[in-house]
């Protein structure tokens, strides 16, 4: 049995603002075991990159508040930590790769001052000589060239990829249990995006690391995870496994995100099946289930009730009223059903 | 077969000093025909929104010639020529939040050219231009009286895109304008272009670096890398029988929406080599062009 290194439980964050209280979180719940990936996906506001700031209690308060729930890392509920026992917890158990390693970087310091840091930080090393000698390891681990060179060098010499690795180095350097990456690879090209994974993936390998990914590109997604959350206004309304959610997808809302995105094999004449309209606004979340506005075959009820989490396996759970007895039969979309069949046929075929 | 609309011969584009000049574009030739989509592809710095922005003219180009509808553009000089140029030729711009002056409404963003180009001068007349504008983007009327941060990122693309039919176009350059949204909005915004495209028999030069979405709305694709193209053909050539090693090496990098397909993924790593001075565009299937040299063409082809 693996060990479970994270459990989220019915978390909720409002933010206070002028207009009124926006409950971004709504009750997420989750849990990760050692070793694993977890990828989150939805769109701009539905609360992803909320939920993984509040796991490193990030969220700044006011005009954050916890409004309840549990994060209990390692068996111990880190929300009534203060300030100061977090930076314990803070680059050492758990440690975050941010978005845009534009941005990242401190840009008036050297990269290898920004990685010994962290190392003297969490006092991983006794010396300043073994925090350089860790932190150009460190550098080689991540596949950066010359990485004695590349220690005195500033953020602005280095390429977008190679400074993303660097966040990443920084983010390895005390060890982490867990590592939170909220969109690390969004704002690199495809290739650079590709050795970024592959690199993320093998030290996952190598050190047991587990990783929450958090993401709206579901080939990306596809690649990395081993569970997928999938996230709308706020809740989790599909959780499953990577193979659950992609060839097994419950969720209106799952259907609408794999629709969206164009299917290579097939002919380009016929329209993507956008999602149309856009999320709601969370500072008045909707009464029934917060995607009916936008989901063409809502049931009366999808406007009424909000549904609870159904289970359909041990694995995979969703949040529609489609699951419950007596709901009519829906079927799937054709054009997806079309599309899971071609992806296990191409993906038996690449298996061989 | 279609009229070329624009050929694109030998164009370069330098920046820098003459003596240690910037190759952004280092001699690509293509032709886009009217009523298609010609996809331009490539990592970032790789030139691509250089060589549509000197398409467009916000460049002096540095040599060679640029011919749209017949007429080489570096040559229109008159006030006249220029404004009818800006007329047929307009630009979908990546960022709909950097793009759009947050001072002005919709409507003022969208009649804007108008002014410009002393078109619609009686109020009522432009209002209902302005309106069916916006409906044909999908907005409504009302929309035309509220400013652009009070829109979500796929309406301002919207209103983008409306500014840049306001003219009645024939060429519409879009730069990367969709990888600012969301994947779900994405896809409405796609759509729309198509649909445009069908209403208004618009051509499009569709610059983007996210290859499945421009294997989906492109006829042709180009594929760019250090300023020069290395691959153009059908977006199905392109997609299914790559030639060039770059080309192949990008194709396997895409991640696909499939956990099995994924898992037994090989990357194709691409070394870096300096091109062949010998190295020319060849013609290695009908209407599939490769930029290499022929012993190469026929290594790759293999």
């Amino acid at each position: 049995m693996k060990k479970k290194v994270l459990e989220v439980k019915d978390l909720r964050i409002n933010f206070k603002t002028y207009a009124g209280v926006v409950q971004a979180v709504r009750g997420v719940s989750f849990e990760l075991f050692e070793g694993e990936t977890l990828a989150i996906v939805g769109e701009s506001g539905s609360g992803k990159s909320v939920t993984s700031n509040a796991l490193m209690k990030l969220i700044p308060q006011p005009p954050g508040i916890y409004a309840g729930g549990q994060i209990n890392f390692n068996g111990k509920d880190i929300i009534p930590l203060t300030e100061k026992e977090m930076m314990t917890v803070r680059g050492n158990d758990i440690a975050m790769i941010f978005q845009d390693p534009m941005t990242a970087l401190n840009p008036t310091m050297r990269i290898g001052k920004q990685i010994t840091e962290v190392l003297l930080k969490h006092k991983k090393v006794n010396s300043r000589d073994a925090a350089k000698v860790r932190a150009i390891e460190l550098l080689d681990q991540v596949g950066i060239p010359f990485p004695e060179k590349r220690y005195r060098a500033y953020p602005h010499e280095l390429s977008g990829g190679m400074r993303q690795r660097i966040v990443i180095a920084i983010a390895l350097a005390a060890d982490p249990k867990l590592l939170i990456a909220d969109e690390p690879t969004t704002a690199l090209d495809v290739t650079i995006q590709a050795q970024i994974l592959e690199l993320m993936k093998e030290i996952q390998k190598k050190s047991n690391t587990s990783i929450i990914f958090i993401t709206h590109d579901l080939g990306v997604v596809a690649n990395i995870a081993d569970r997928v959350a999938v996230m709308y206004a706020g809740q989790i309304v599909e959780y499953g496994t990577v193979e659950d959610i992609f060839y097994n997808p419950q969720h209106p809302y799952t259907w609408g995100l794999l629709g969206s995105m164009p299917d290579l094999n097939n002919s380009s004449d016929e329209l993507l099946r956008a999602i149309p309209g856009s999320p709601p606004n969370l500072i008045d979340p909707p009464k029934g289930d917060a995607f009916a506005p936008r989901n063409e075959q809502a049931m009366k009820i999808d406007f009424e009730m909000e549904p609870p989490m159904f289970k359909i396996s041990d694995t995979h759970s969703a949040k529609t009223w489609l699951l419950h007895p007596d709901a009519p039969k829906m079927p799937l979309p054709d054009a997806i059903a079309r599309r899971i069949k071609g992806y296990e046929l191409e993906g038996k075929a690449n298996g061989k | 077969m279609a009229n070329k609309i624009l050929e694109v011969q030998g164009l370069k584009q330098h920046f820098g000093t003459a003596k240690d000049p910037i190759k952004a574009i280092d001699g690509i030739s293509f032709d886009v025909y009217e009523g298609e989509t010609l996809g331009l592809v490539g990592e970032s710095g790789c030139g691509k929104s250089t060589t549509g922005r000197s398409i467009i003219r916000l460049y002096d180009i540095t040599d060679g010639q640029i011919m749209f509808k017949g007429r080489n553009i570096s040559e229109l000089k008159s006030r006249k020529d220029l404004m009818q140029f800006n007329r047929e030729m307009q630009m979908i711009f990546q960022d709909p939040y950097a793009s759009l002056n947050p001072r002005m409404t919709a409507g003022e963003l969208i009649a804007e050219s108008f002014d410009i180009h002393g078109l619609y001068k009686n109020k009522a007349e432009r209002r209902e231009k302005v309106g069916s504008l916006l409906e044909s983007v999908g907005l409504t009327r009302e929309h035309a009286y509220r400013y652009a941060h009070e829109f979500s990122g796929g309406q301002r693309q919207r209103i983008g895109i409306a500014r840049a039919l306001s003219l009645d176009p024939s060429f519409i350059i879009a730069d990367e304008p969709i990888s600012a949204l969301d994947v779900s909005i994405q896809a409405q915004v796609v759509n729309l272009l198509k649909q445009l495209q069908k209403e208004r028999g618009l051509t499009y030069l569709f610059i983007a670096h996210d290859l499945s979405m421009v294997k989906y709305i492109s006829d042709r694709i180009a594929v760019m890398y250090r300023g020069k193209i290395l691959e153009l053909g059908s977006a199905d050539e392109i997609y299914n029988n790559p030639i060039h090693p770059y080309t192949k090496s990008l194709l396997s990098a895409v991640p696909q929406p499939n956990p099995e397909y994924e898992r037994n993924r090989v990357r194709i790593p691409y070394k870096h080599t300096e091109h062949d001075p010998a190295a020319k565009v060849i013609e290695a299937r009908p209407g599939h062009f490769v930029f290499g040299t022929e012993a190469q063409a026929k290594e790759w082809a293999k």
